[in-house]
């Protein structure tokens, strides 16, 4: 019993437990969690009240502007959304082949392992050295162009890439495994089971799992940046081979301008237009998610 | 993982074949992609260390890659880097392991299931967002009480911080919750509060998957770009440690800063300050491929231990 009392904290031993302490703690920790919950809560009133009178129909549908009042997104808008699209038509089939792979084909060897160890570590990698990648590689070495839809779609791509493999692949195992015995005892083979049986089971998990990259997707802003994406377009883009820009780099730009209409005003309507995007896009994953879960 | 295969049995097909190797090419690709960024940055980097030093790079005290006359040293990037992470860390390893701890511990779990993901918004919140708040809101609300200059060390490092609150309290959180029950269990039989449950038996126990959610939100923290190329500003400087007030109030500038300056200019071809773009990058790869690595080894090594 002296050992006890010597070894554990004083607070802890029979009858002088401090409750006090103990409430003081609960409370310290649910502040800190509140922390940056409640700071993000304040800042994104703070840019909503801002954005009020600048984010309008004119704001949504018309070029950039040098004149605050006559200032738009829409290129900004089309260039995000066109990149969004290519992107998802890359790296879709891509990652959920790799998933696949993974997790149906792959033995548990020394290759497998490696595999997995270099897809969480690429997740780590910092976007703006993607960038770097797709100015070397795509840029330079294939010749998309810079700064072209092209160029972009690939360079964020690979970047999202590990996010929707990882992704893909929890929804994959979460598939029991007793369907995929039953299908082999129906006499099929590895291929008809993947593709009768584990994909359209999986679908839900991975859909979702896209959609969220794609939401990281359209958010990036450095890799643009070093791929030589102008920050400020006036046209839309027409072919794979445009020059685009996208939300994150003309507000980017407009964080620039001195004038305080571009700071308080046009800025914090760009930002609002793009959370409205990304809260779309992420609410839309939910949905799918709920959906499934309820008919399981 | 893998099932039984029924190749013996005769009822593989070509076609099943051809998918597997199509499959495992997709799997493939993510090595390939880590082989072309080392690729990337060595070609154009081995093309800087000609013209440029690696001494000079590596110990050179002055960065001003376009002004003339032109230095080449990164120290000034690495400390500026360094000054963001610890700023971030000082924020955001405390707050985001107690919010771990009253999420493995404390919160019932009809609140869990609705702070989880308000705090999973943070690290989905765009960065050029957090850089425009930090310049625009947070620096002119800190500069009433503060001597801050418009970019500065201090509104950067809070936001980063902020951003990788998610990255610290969820991966600690699975450690926590990995914990056995039995350890809490025990520790309450010998009359411990709550707190010191937390505190004494949980918070050690998870101690290495604490330890690499650190390390891997230090890993964010330096590789973030557009909040310290917004925020903190384009002044290269080595950090002066005796003078934090200093340092904290100017403005720095960042490895990653350093690279949208360089990318967002008119350089292009074969000079060294173009050059200079890989060299820096192949740097901030390093540092963080490292880091990511000691993180995901430590993460991996407290997952056997409760299996």
């Amino acid at each position: 019993m002296a050992a006890d009392t010597r070894d554990a904290p004083a607070d802890s031993g029979f009858g002088q437990v401090s409750r006090t302490k103990d409430i003081a703690f609960r409370l310290l920790a649910l502040a800190a969690t509140l922390v940056g919950i409640v700071s993000l809560a304040a800042l994104l009133a703070n840019v909503a009240v801002d954005a009020v009178g600048w984010l309008d129909w004119g704001f949504l549908t018309s070029p950039p502007h040098p004149d605050p009042y006559e200032a738009g997104f829409l290129p900004a808008l089309i260039g995000s959304i066109a990149i969004m699209l290519v992107i998802a038509l890359i790296t879709f089939p891509v990652g959920v082949g790799a998933a696949v792979y993974l997790e149906e084909y792959a033995s548990d060897g020394y290759l497998t392992r490696f595999i997995q160890l270099n897809i969480a570590n690429l997740a780590g990698v910092p976007s703006v050295v993607y960038g770097l990648l797709g100015l070397g590689l795509f840029v330079g070495l294939l010749g998309f162009g810079y700064g072209t839809v092209l160029a972009a779609a690939f360079t964020v791509g690979l970047l999202i890439l590990p996010i929707i493999i990882i992704a893909a692949q929890e929804a994959i195992r979460a598939v029991p495994d007793s369907q995929r015995q039953a299908s082999y005892g129906m006499g099929a083979t590895k291929w008809q089971t993947i593709r009768n049986v584990v994909l359209p089971r999986a679908m839900p998990g991975i859909m979702t799992g896209t959609i969220l990259a794609l939401g990281r997707a359209i958010g990036e802003t450095a890799p643009l940046i070093m791929i030589a994406a102008p920050t400020t377009v006036f046209g839309m883009p027409n072919s794979l081979f445009s020059k685009v820009s996208a939300m994150p780099l003309q507000i980017y730009n407009w964080a620039s301008y001195p004038q305080t209409e571009f700071q308080y005003g046009v800025v914090a309507a760009g930002v609002v237009t793009l959370l409205v995007v990304l809260l779309t896009i992420n609410s839309i994953a939910i949905i799918i998610r709920n959906r499934y879960q309820q008919r399981t | 993982m893998s099932q039984p295969d029924f190749s013996h049995d005769g009822i593989r097909t070509a076609r099943g074949t051809a998918f597997r190797y199509l499959f495992m090419l997709c799997a493939l690709l993510s090595i390939l992609t880590t082989v072309a960024i080392i690729l990337t940055l060595l070609v154009d980097a081995v093309d800087f260390f000609a013209q440029v030093s690696l001494v000079e790079f590596l110990t050179g005290t002055r960065w001003s890659p376009t002004n003339e006359p032109t230095s080449f040293g990164v120290l000034p990037l690495i400390s500026g880097t360094l000054a963001v992470t610890v700023g971030a860390a000082a924020v955001a390893l405390p707050i985001g392991l107690l919010t771990a701890i009253y999420l493995s511990e404390y919160a019932s779990e009809r609140r869990r299931a609705y702070l989880k993901p308000a705090l999973e918004v943070l690290a989905g919140v765009p960065t050029v967002v957090y850089g425009y708040f930090a310049l625009v809101y947070v620096t002119p609300a800190l500069d009433t009480f503060l001597p801050l200059s418009t970019f500065n060390t201090l509104s950067a490092s809070i936001m980063v911080g902020i951003m990788i609150i998610p990255m610290v309290s969820s991966i600690s959180e699975d450690a926590m919750s990995a914990v056995p029950d039995s350890l809490r269990q025990a520790s309450y039989g010998l009359g411990a509060t709550k707190f010191t449950v937390s505190t004494s038996v949980v918070v050690p126990a998870a101690l290495s998957g604490i330890f690499s959610s650190f390390i891997l939100a230090l890993s964010r923290a330096i590789g973030e770009t557009m909040i310290v190329a917004i925020a903190a500003g384009q002044t290269p400087r080595l950090v002066d440690v005796t003078d934090p007030a200093g340092l904290f109030l100017n403005s720095i500038q960042t490895m990653t800063a350093a690279m949208v300056q360089i990318g967002t200019g008119d350089l292009v071809g074969q000079g060294p300050a173009y050059k200079s773009l890989f060299a820096v990058g192949l740097t901030l790869f390093v540092i963080t491929f490292v880091m990511n690595l000691i993180s995901e080894l430590v993460a991996s090594r407290y997952r056997e231990v409760y299996r």
